[in-house]
């Protein structure tokens, strides 16, 4: 049976790095514009509402475990929302930790919103590299 | 930028339906196949927001 799966970097690293950047577009550039526009209107909807919920962004601190882990874990599901990210913390849209559940949910959905381009980015890779349709 | 103001219930709606999609798109092959595991991924979000509400309200008594 024939492998059909290429481990190359150049075939798929484009499309991942494409997914991270502008979520969706990964998918647009490997063809699947239906799936891509579902998965950019996911993110870009759930990080929208964790600003206007004026969620805080979160800024990377080391110090016991617990904090380790929220702190840089909270940071790095921040980043992964790409251009977004960039673009709220360029244009000063970053909010100051308040106290209160909308805000709390606001940072969670700013969070949620870079793991679900993650799995937009597993996805594209996948496709990429021919293990899935 | 407009604040929103969201109760407990219509940020665990949203996040249950922009999640469900998410799951739905990035795990299955077919649409239909898609479309199936998204509904069933959103009916046990909200499925379990009722049930630890109610937990949560017993469990206070």
């Amino acid at each position: 049976m024939e492998d059909k799966t290429d481990n190359s970097p150049g075939r798929w690293a484009p499309a991942v790095l494409l997914a991270w950047i502008v979520p969706g577009a990964g998918h647009l550039l490997l063809k699947r514009p239906g799936r891509g526009g579902l998965i950019a209107a996911s993110v870009v909807a759930m990080f929208l509402l964790g600003l206007m919920m004026r969620g805080a962004l979160f800024s990377p601190m080391t110090g016991d475990l617990l904090t380790t882990v929220i702190y840089v874990g909270g940071f790095l599901g921040n980043v992964m929302s790409g251009i977004l990210y960039f673009l709220t913390v360029w244009l000063g849209y970053s909010q100051p930790d308040m106290a209160g559940h909308v805000h709390d949910y606001g940072s969670k959905f700013l969070v949620a919103a870079g793991l679900l381009n993650v799995l937009g980015m597993v996805d594209a890779y996948e496709i990429a590299k021919g293990q899935k349709d | 930028m407009p604040k929103v103001t969201l109760s407990h219930f219509e940020a665990s709606f949203l996040f249950a339906l922009f999640t469900s999609i998410v799951l739905g798109v990035v795990t299955k092959r077919t649409d239909r196949e898609r479309v199936r595991y998204a509904v069933y991924c959103f009916a046990w979000f909200v499925g379990a927001v009722f049930g630890l509400s109610w937990l949560m309200y017993l469990g206070h008594g």
